[in-house]
């Protein structure tokens, strides 16, 4: 296996782009990368897509070729794959560049994600992010996405003593980070009592601790880390990409509030780049709701389980803060377009290792790490970052 | 969902029939055609729960899809049924009444509508086991 580069990065802005299609807001992220690595669209081997669902967003399935076809590049043949695993499509697209690139199969790959929900009224947005879940188990029975997670946390807070002001400060840190991220769906800061105070989802979940229906693309440019240099000064390396699967049904996982895909994603990650939790600066993790950022540090190994409320309240994971998450904002402040997220997580951790990430810019930021979720926790894929090979 | 969907799984919706394996012992509810413990090897038999069970976890769900949005505020809760195995289903009973541990027992009941005219999904919801 060749290790693999990050060489370029494009991201639109998140949130509701009424004024832009599907297939613009791709390429919009694509070409940005493009030129990011200073390569030509001759030069691509393939593409990968991660796309949850066209076909209920925007009523087109082939995502692979519509966008590769847009993006002017049908007469070159390039192959190209949509991925999907729900709200990690994204990751699970990055992880499959990744493959192509380490395995010599390919060498220059594009791996992006796009996702456009605001095309189609909240109710078919709600029952596509259902679809997630297991629909003839778990949404038959009335379960919606936020129902779910909102009883991960009720039983994280009645076994571990948490709080929903701990929930809420994950909401107020990601929006925090929001404000220093232009390209962020929500850029205003918040306090506990806005979450608090906010319409009830599914008690204990208010809509402030949810992430929001966003519209957005991101793309990084993959190539073998022994070239990369030919291409930029600051390539930045995969050092691990680990993926694990899961029960798709929350009710068949051995316990609730842990995502045990994540578990076994992390550990395979670890392993692979010979790092132990305490090596990591700062990590975009999958905070789709408040409740699974505090799952997500826990069962990255960052706390000890239980503690992941605690330790958000106390600042430990604010810019600043020992181990900062989500700088970008993360699902819940710079939007979550399900596909994009698992691309834009790298994106985010690229432009943090090369300190080009502006006034939310880490200090020391060696070794990064992503984690995006499918679902309840059907999938987990974790990618681990670094300025040296 | 679609009406031969959910024609298929009547029987396991209305009277809660999920499946053992012969082999090891365990009990499925959601039924399985393959025991995860067991795989190739598994004997998969029809098994009737008794509908007794305990809140693990649970919700009040405000906001639903639209089959449902007739209900909220309803209570989503994650069953562990005596047997071993856990469901997600409904607990009707006073919201400030539910709670983690309580025991209940299964109840045929209506579970959403698609319209004024579509189709009726029943199925299987519980009530506390006491009072």
């Amino acid at each position: 296996m060749r290790d693999v580069a990050i060489i370029g990065v494009g991201c639109t802005e998140f949130g509701e782009l009424w004024d832009k299609s599907f297939r613009e807001i791709f390429v919009e992220a694509g070409i940005g990368a493009i030129q990011d690595a200073g390569i030509q669209g001759g030069k691509i081997d393939a593409l990968y897509v991660g796309n949850m669902s066209g076909g209920r967003f925007i009523e087109q399935e082939h995502i692979g070729a519509l966008i590769a076809d847009y993006a002017g590049l049908a007469s070159l043949h390039i192959p190209s794959t949509r991925v999907e695993a729900a709200c990690a499509s994204g990751g699970l697209a990055l992880r499959q560049g990744i493959i192509a690139v380490a395995s010599g199969y390919h060498d220059i790959v594009i791996a992006g994600g796009a996702e456009k929900m605001t095309d189609v009224d909240v109710e078919t947005t709600t029952d596509a992010l259902a679809s997630a879940a297991d629909r003839e188990w778990e949404g038959v029975m009335g379960a919606t996405f936020p129902g779910l997670y909102a009883m991960i946390a009720r039983l994280h807070m009645h076994r571990y003593g948490t709080t929903k002001e701990q929930l809420a400060s994950v909401a107020v840190k990601n929006h925090h980070h929001g404000t220093m991220n232009p390209k962020a769906q929500f850029q205003n800061e918040i306090t506990i009592d806005t979450v608090l105070n906010s319409v009830m989802v599914a008690d204990p979940l208010h809509v402030f601790d949810c992430s929001p229906i966003s519209d957005g693309a991101s793309a990084v440019v993959l190539a073998p880390a022994e070239v990369a240099h030919k291409y930029t000064d600051t390539p930045i390396y995969v050092k691990a990409s680990a993926q694990a699967g899961g029960t798709l049904s929350l009710h068949d996982r051995k316990d609730i509030t842990t995502l045990d895909a994540t578990l076994a994603a992390a550990k395979r990650a670890y392993e692979m780049a010979k790092v132990t939790p305490n090596d990591i600066d700062f990590a975009e993790v999958h905070d789709c709701f408040t409740i699974a950022e505090i799952c997500a540090i826990e069962d990255l190994g960052f706390v000890k389980k239980g503690e992941g409320g605690k330790a958000t309240q106390d600042g430990m994971t604010a810019i600043g803060g020992k181990i900062p998450v989500n700088t970008s904002g993360g699902l819940k402040a710079c939007g979550h377009p399900v596909g994009a997220t698992g691309v834009k997580q790298a994106v985010e951790i690229t432009l943090q290792l090369r300190g080009e990430a502006g006034k939310r810019q880490v200090d020391g930021a060696e070794i990064g790490l992503t984690h995006n979720v499918g679902g309840t926790g059907g999938t987990a894929v974790v990618h681990i970052f670094g300025r040296e090979r | 969902m679609s009406v031969p969907r959910f024609w298929r799984r009547l029987k396991n919706l209305y009277n809660l029939i999920g499946t053992q394996c012969k082999k090891c012992g365990e009990y499925h509810y959601p039924p399985r055609n393959l025991c995860p413990k067991c795989r190739r090897s598994s004997l998969i038999v029809p098994y009737k729960f008794k509908g007794l069970g305990e809140v693990q976890t649970y919700t009040i769900v405000h906001s639903s899809t639209k089959d449902y949005e007739k209900h909220t505020p309803y209570i989503l809760a994650i069953i562990k049924l005596d047997e071993g195995p856990s469901l997600t289903s409904q607990v009707i009973c006073d919201h400030a009444q539910i709670h983690i541990g309580m025991k209940v027992k299964s109840t045929f009941r209506r579970l959403g509508e698609e319209s004024e005219k579509g189709m009726i999904y029943y199925g299987t919801k519980f009530i506390p086991l006491e009072g």
